[in-house]
């Protein structure tokens, strides 16, 4: 055995370990903390499949903004804890529960198992026509050139996932700023740390963007940074988050998906289809669709973090 | 001189293990809050600028700026965030 098979193996035993105390932990907090670990862990696992476009979303999106999702929501639910704290799910519902995770589990198990060796790829053809997209890193054009009808997708998505969570906002509050205000203490660790780094913060962010035509990175990874830039600056009270009611907020909001979509329509009339690009313009027209998607991506993932309006918009 | 950065490199490099090691033993081994920052920030400052320059002969140019940068940047955010968490220890405000 090399040592770095060793490696490996020891890294999946971690990765299941603190998954399964993930799913033991007694205490909210615990469970948040270790899901996050449980990510970053994940994403060392992608880099060691040399998948680094999927250890970079893992990281930034599954350890970090729902780990902060996840934790925001553990806080609500503790001041809300008496009530329902007594609450627990009849011995009947856990086993059927239980059955079923792992009737799925097993399931996933088996069809992994039954996949035939080698398993069919379609990763011969993409890199072979990897030069009519005149981009550098393939996951890059599976995502904006062959596929771009799920990314279009996922970024309808986001929108979408905003508009439910600005629903939950009480009648009084519509219109106002999302989330609690933060204390500002303008001499304070948090707001040096927050002047410090956030320019560092959006300059990585817009060169992750950047860099993602030819190397891993894109819109996802580097519209997370600039989101964790924006909250790092909210938490130190240096900025806060606009009314929800404001134009330029919703127009910032869609931009994005509509550029998208609009390209996409365009589709139809020059080249042909829908989401088909003309010949000779698939870079150009794919570094639009970043560089629109990118800060609608960042504002909702940090409206989403914020939650739903609980300010009045002058408050 | 190929031999000299190698011996450098694994030098380096074990040091900065042995202070990971040492910073993690002290994390789970002391008592308070307060003590297991103090382990803690010898794992963060110590150990992974050494890794960093145990590395530096083994890159060149743009890939050793990057290097010290991620170094620099973890020093700045671990320092802040054991600053936060030491105030709230401090004030009785972490959870137990």
């Amino acid at each position: 055995m090399t040592i770095a098979s060793a490696l490996y193996i020891g890294l999946a035993v971690l990765v299941l370990a603190l998954a399964s105390w993930t799913i033991f932990a007694q205490d909210d907090y615990a469970a948040i903390v270790g899901f996050v670990t449980y990510g970053l862990l994940l994403s060392l696992v992608w880099v060691s499949l040399s998948s680094h476009d999927i250890a970079l979303t893992e990281a930034a999106i599954g350890g970090g903004v729902t780990g902060v999702l996840l934790l925001g929501a553990g806080a609500r639910l503790r001041g809300a804890r008496e009530p329902t704290g007594l609450e627990r799910p009849g011995i009947a519902r856990r086993v059927s529960a239980a059955a079923l995770c792992t009737l799925i589990s097993v399931g996933l198990a088996l069809t992994v198992l039954i996949l035939p060796e080698p398993a069919p790829t379609l990763a011969p053809s993409a890199t072979a026509n990897l030069a009519a997209t005149q981009m550098g890193n393939p996951v890059s054009a599976v995502l904006l050139a062959y596929r771009a009808l799920d990314t279009l997708l996922e970024s309808a998505v986001l929108p979408l996932a905003l508009i439910g969570v600005w629903s939950l906002a009480s009648d009084r509050f519509w219109g106002g700023r999302p989330g609690l205000q933060y204390r500002a203490d303008r001499e304070g660790v948090l707001a040096f740390l927050a002047q410090l780094l956030s320019p560092f913060g959006v300059l990585m962010g817009i060169y992750m963007v950047w860099i993602g035509a030819d190397h891993p990175g894109g819109k996802f990874q580097g519209g997370t940074i600039l989101a964790a830039m924006w909250i790092l600056t909210r938490m130190a009270g240096i900025t806060d988050t606009p009314p929800i009611s404001r134009r330029w907020l919703r127009i910032v909001l869609i931009t994005g998906p509509a550029v998208f979509l609009a390209i996409g329509l365009a589709g139809f009339a020059i080249p042909g289809t829908f989401l088909a690009y003309p010949a000779g313009f698939a870079k150009p027209i794919i570094l639009i669709i970043e560089a629109a998607m990118t800060p609608s991506i960042a504002a909702t993932l940090a409206l989403l973090l914020a939650g739903p309006p609980e300010r009045k918009p002058n408050g | 001189m190929r031999f000299i950065l190698d011996i450098f490199t694994v030098v380096l490099l074990s040091a900065g293990a042995f202070f990971f090691l040492a910073g993690t033993v002290g994390l789970l081994r002391f008592p308070d809050t307060l003590t297991r920052l103090h382990a803690l920030t010898k794992a963060d400052n110590l150990g992974l600028g050494l890794v960093a320059i145990g590395l530096l002969p083994r890159t060149g140019g743009l890939y050793a700026a990057k290097l010290i940068g991620v170094w620099l940047l973890v020093l700045v955010a671990s320092s802040a965030v054991s600053q936060l968490i030491g105030r709230a220890a401090r004030r009785g405000t972490l959870q137990k």
